[in-house]
């Protein structure tokens, strides 16, 4: 089941100093929506803060809704562990846990959270495996560290990882960043596939792959130096690419951008 | 047409190596290799008086016999209580000071963060890093022993060993949780998991190596201290396996105890004591090498 985010009126603070103001969308079931922006706007800042990742950070707070589904995820009473649990997260540098084999990497969301049995978690691996595009290189060594794959692997097993747990949204925070085109092909071609069962949201600095793989195209700028980011607009991928509204979507789409 | 008049850039080109510069580094080079021989001159040398003058009473009866009737002339006589005494005082101290020094660290590096509370917690432990062994035992012998009537006891003794051991513990763990990558914690906090199962299943073995390196080493300096012993074990020459009851000894003590004595026969003694002592700390360094490579994720398992 992959479902529906609202976001209305969302603030995001370092300490006292405001990265994000005012950011209101809608994000759809079983698409692929891309944030792009310059550097700096905040599209890492509002990608975690969509499962609470944001107050992780000492000092971080944020301000407004978030709607999964019609549920509040900011309410008073919401366990932001099991928000985490529905929307999982994959980051720009892959990270594996590097006393743990490849198996237990990707096993590591169903074992650190709870009681499974062994043979529930081995068909759990293997599919999230197989979801990544990465069982066929490792199927031969699960039982070697993780850390011991290159970069794609990596990024791949990351994303195993963050499947295994069965999320409702995926959040990619430029997955691809650190991969070569194949790698980084393969997983484009991923998400297609993912579409199907999860909401993804993918940050990237890559037009092209923005164009490609994303139903849906937010871009993020900064009002004006030293200001929070916000949304300048918001709208189907093949709109803004062809016939954005705004001046400034245009002139980074582009590349006449400051 | 004139000719442009490029200005004179000095442009790095590729050099030779000069005389100079070789002989400087050669020179450096035997420098370095000078002071490392200098510094383990000194260790060998260690090595070698106690292992030449320490072999001559190194024996089973050394091992499993006490001192209990035996004379500072009669040869003979071993150091099993004070074997015994510091292995049960070490493990006592270690039991306090581990999990207490862990869980510091533990505060420190993921709870504290740099708060009041945790900046107070960091000065103290600095403080308690420069209290001399001597008062440690002086600080147990008033407070435990002569203040709330407790009796002389391996216990005394392993509470003066934990003073010392505690702060190292704290800062050797502090700074192998400060080197585990925050994309660890972050990675795991996304699968959901819960900051607590984080910390003990994604910090702490990521770290545990280098937390065992630490541990092992703040255990290995205590083992051989002798003054805070001297104040709150005080002296036996019998067997007194109940480190909770009455005087024990300890090897450093023993040591210290048989070199003080004017024959042959117990300086002897002190020197294979002295090899005993050695000999448990070399043990335990191994026994962190064999748990750190056992645990080593290159290993592959
Ligand atoms: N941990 C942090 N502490 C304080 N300020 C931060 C922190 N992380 C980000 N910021 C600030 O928040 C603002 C938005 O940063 P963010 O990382 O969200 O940008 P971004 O759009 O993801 O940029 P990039 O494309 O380079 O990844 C920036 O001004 C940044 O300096
Ligand atoms: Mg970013």
């Amino acid at each position: 089941m992959s479902q529906q985010i609202q976001v209305s009126g969302l603030d995001a603070y370092y300490g006292k100093h405001k990265a994000i103001e005012d950011i209101s969308m809608t994000i759809d079931p079983q698409s692929i929506t891309a944030f792009i922006g310059p550097s700096g706007c905040g599209k890492s800042t509002f990608l975690r803060t969509l499962n609470r990742m944001h107050e992780v950070i000492p000092g971080a707070r944020v301000e407004g809704k978030v709607l999964l589904d019609g549920e509040d995820l900011y309410a008073a009473d919401v366990e932001p562990v099991s928000v985490r649990r529905m929307i999982g997260m994959v980051f720009q540098r892959p990270n594996p846990f590097p006393t743990m084999s490849i198996y237990e990497n990707v096993a590591a969301g169903l074992r650190l959270n709870g009681r499974y049995a062994k043979s529930e978690v081995d068909g759990i691996v293997e599919d999230s495996l197989k979801g990544s595009n990465l069982w066929n290189e490792v199927k031969d060594r699960l039982n070697k560290p993780g850390a011991g794959l290159s970069g794609g692997q990596q990024q791949r097993l990351c994303i195993a990882r963050a499947i295994a747990v069965k999320p409702e949204v995926l959040l990619m925070d430029e997955p691809c960043s650190a991969l070569d085109p194949i790698s980084t092909l393969a997983i484009e071609d991923l998400m297609a596939e993912l579409k199907s069962k999860f909401t993804i949201i993918i940050v990237t600095h890559n037009m092209q792959q923005a164009a490609r793989v994303s139903d849906r195209t937010a871009f993020f700028n900064l009002a004006g130096q030293g200001q929070p980011g916000r949304v300048i607009e918001m709208d189907d991928t093949s709109r803004i690419f062809t016939n954005p509204a705004q001046k400034a979507t245009e002139d980074y789409i582009t590349g006449r951008f400051g | 047409m004139t000719a442009i008049q490029h200005p004179r850039v000095q442009r790095p080109g590729i050099r030779r190596i000069s005389a100079g510069r070789r002989f400087k580094d050669r020179f450096v080079q035997a420098l370095v290799y000078l002071s490392f021989a200098i510094a383990v001159v000194p260790l060998v040398a260690v090595l070698w008086m106690v292992i030449s003058n320490g072999l001559a009473r190194f024996d089973m009866e050394f091992l499993t016999h006490s001192m209990r009737n035996i004379g500072a002339r009669e040869i003979g006589g071993g150091a099993y209580h004070a074997i015994l005494g510091t292995l049960e005082q070490v493990l006592l101290a270690s039991l306090i000071s581990i999990p207490v020094g862990l869980l510091t660290a533990i505060y420190l590096v993921e709870y504290g963060r740099g708060g009041r509370l945790s900046r107070a917690i960091s000065f103290f432990v600095d403080v308690m890093t420069g209290i001399p062994s001597v008062v440690s035992g002086l600080f147990i012998l008033a407070f435990w022993i002569l203040a709330l009537g407790m009796p002389f006891s391996g216990f005394a003794g392993a509470l003066a060993l934990s003073i010392l051991m505690m702060p190292t513990v704290v800062r050797s763990a502090e700074e192998m949780l400060l080197l585990v990558p925050n994309d660890l914690r972050e990675a795991s906090y996304a699968l959901g998991v819960p900051k607590w199962r984080t910390i003990v299943k994604v910090v702490l073995p990521t770290a545990f190596t280098g937390i065992v390196t630490g541990v092992m080493l703040a255990i290995a300096r205590v083992t051989g201290e002798t003054a805070p012993l001297l104040l709150t074990v005080f002296f036996t020459d019998s067997i007194n396996s109940d480190p909770l009851n009455g005087p024990q000894m300890g090897l450093p003590l023993y040591v210290f105890d048989q070199a003080g004595r004017p024959t042959d026969a117990a300086i002897d003694r002190a020197w294979a004591g002295a090899l005993t002592l050695i000999l448990i700390v070399m043990l335990l360094n191994l026994v962190a090498r064999l748990i750190g490579w056992w645990r080593s994720p290159s290993r592959g398992r």
